[in-house]
């Protein structure tokens, strides 16, 4: 089979071209000026804006606990669920995944908003009307909403292989719930879990659109910041390519450190 | 406990679906109140259909979605064969370079993209539209339809393609009747995410489209940033209704083959 190597080399130069070189544009774009002269100048500009760093790393992280927490037991019923009832759950579960992510937010835009029907039913009851939208609650809310579904599908999918005769087992050798919890359902689900914290985690820290529409312009998060670089008034891609730069290794961390926990190479993508 | 179990499951669906529910009741509202219903009509239904800026990105986020699902699957497939009889290190390092646009986020892969287009524009006739935004989708589609086949590669037995040689095949025909069949699957399943995720792209979309080429996410994200429309619910409303029927007969097509095979997987 080894005369078939050359059929990979359209896609080589494909990659080449469209990911290796933009990749490389990027460093270059954040290590140079508009001479083309070598700086560190904006690299040390992002230190500028460690707040907003700070912010989106702190909401992207409560968002992840909260999938967390409310994926597990919910991944855990699913994967014990008689097995033609699972993949027809599974499929309600995902479904609204499949609708465009900005209408899912623009859904919550119009629940959320002062005139919308979360602040109409508490004036219903002489409450409010109370700020939700453009909060950094709002913002947080709109990352899980969207998000769960990424932190529901590689646990399932980490739990429905748990043989139910592994936790009758621990049961009849004296385990009670949280014994079983603690020492075999979680161990058993920990690839499970980080693939999930890294799938929710990455969109989460650097999306842009959530909180521009949930977040109004008081919960700038480095997406935005980005954005701003290259389509918006503060136009200076130099300053946005080193942004994109410190962003990719925040996250590069985060996988080392993620795939530190899962012995084996199991990243469910 | 099983209970407990029920009733958890029926707050996050509601969770899950509520919002949802919402936009598809308002897309009826006669008023463009977001809070009360005053009447029935289908007025932004209506509006929807003759609004052309809507209708034209529809057209093209369809096209574009075609073109690079099918562009995709083809330079995927040779890549997948290809790489697969590639020695470990150089195997390694194409496979660590493909993944890096699923792995990177959306934001950095649209402005790297970006400054290579405006590097080409600067230099050559290219110009932000249509055949930037087809250039991007396919980059980011490749890796999906690589990474649905090669699994299949691994599942098969190396020596198949050597016997049918011995056995008086021509290297072309053993591909066509030994390899091909094996990776169709993956190579079905690589053309179908392509497809979803062209259609559904706004971040890498809205990076490298310029002004002249909208795609439909882009549309509806300029209208989520004017004054209220209901016809973003009506929009919302079909979208919905396309997803849960796709969804179904997807659904009943698998649990179908799985019975008739005789073995059950779930979704």
């Amino acid at each position: 089979m080894k005369q078939m190597k050359i059929f990979a080399a359209p896609y080589l130069v494909w990659m080449v071209v469209f990911i290796l070189v933009p990749l490389l544009m990027v460093a270059y774009f954040a290590l140079t000026n508009d001479e083309g002269r070598f700086t560190i100048q904006y690299v040390s500009d992002v230190g500028q804006y460690a707040n907003i760093f700070v912010r989106s790393i702190w909401l992207a992280l409560i968002a992840t606990v909260i999938c967390l927490i409310m994926a597990y037991p919910l991944a855990f019923i699913l994967s014990r669920m008689d097995k033609h009832k699972q993949g027809t759950m599974l499929l309600i579960v995902m479904l609204p995944m499949w609708m465009n992510f900005l209408l899912r937010t623009y859904a919550w835009m119009t629940l959320l908003g002062n005139n919308g029907i979360i602040n109409y039913l508490f004036g219903l009851v002489g409450l409010g009307p109370f700020k939700l939208i453009n909060t950094s609650g709002a913002v947080v809310l709109g990352m899980v909403y969207n998000y769960l579904p990424f932190m529901i599908l590689p646990l399932y999918s980490v739990m429905v292989k748990i043989d139910k005769s592994v936790l009758e087992a621990a049961t009849d050798l004296g385990c009670n719930f949280w014994n079983t919890l603690f020492r075999v359902i979680i161990p058993l689900s920990v690839p499970g879990i980080t693939s999930g914290i890294t799938m929710v985690f990455v969109p989460a820290i650097s999306t842009f659109i959530i909180s521009r529409m949930l977040g109004g312009g008081s919960n700038l998060l480095i997406g935005d910041l980005i954005e701003m670089q290259f389509l918006g008034n503060a136009y200076n891609p130099h300053l946005g390519a080193a942004i994109s730069l410190v962003l990719m290794v925040i996250i590069l961390l985060i996988m080392t450190v993620m795939n530190q926990f899962s012995p084996d190479d199991q990243v469910l993508i | 406990m099983k209970k407990l179990a029920h009733l958890y499951l029926v707050l996050v669906m509601l969770f899950l679906y509520v919002p949802i529910f919402v936009l598809i009741v308002f897309s009826f509202n006669e008023t463009k109140s977001r809070s009360v219903f005053s009447g029935f009509t289908l007025d932004w239904y209506e509006r929807l259909f003759h609004n052309e800026i809507i209708i034209s990105s529809l057209v093209n986020t369809i096209i574009i979605a075609v073109l690079t699902s099918i562009i995709s699957t083809i330079l995927g497939t040779l890549a997948a064969i290809g790489i697969n009889s590639m020695r470990k290190v150089p195997k390694a390092v194409v496979m660590n370079i493909t993944n890096m646009p699923i792995i990177n986020p959306e934001i950095v892969t649209g402005v790297s993209l970006m400054l290579l287009f405006v590097f080409f524009a600067a230099r050559m006739n290219l110009e932000f539209g249509f055949v930037t935004l087809l250039l991007a989708h396919i980059t980011f589609d490749v890796p999906y339809v690589i990474l649905n086949i090669m699994p299949k590669f691994k599942q098969m037995d190396p020596h198949l393609y050597e016997a049918a040689q011995d056995l008086g095949c021509s290297p072309f025909q053993a591909f066509k009747k030994v390899i091909l069949p094996e990776i169709m699957p993956g190579i079905v399943s690589g053309f179908l995410i392509a497809f979803t995720y062209s259609l559904d792209d706004f971040v890498i979309s809205y990076f490298t489209s310029g002004s002249t080429s909208q795609t439909l996410p882009i549309t509806i994200y300029s209208m989520t940033r004017r004054k209220i429309s209901p016809e973003i619910n009506a929009l919302s409303t079909l979208i919905f209704l396309v997803v849960v029927i796709v969804l179904i007969v997807k659904h009943l097509i698998e649990t179908r083959t799985a019975k008739k095979n005789g073995t059950y997987k779930g979704a």
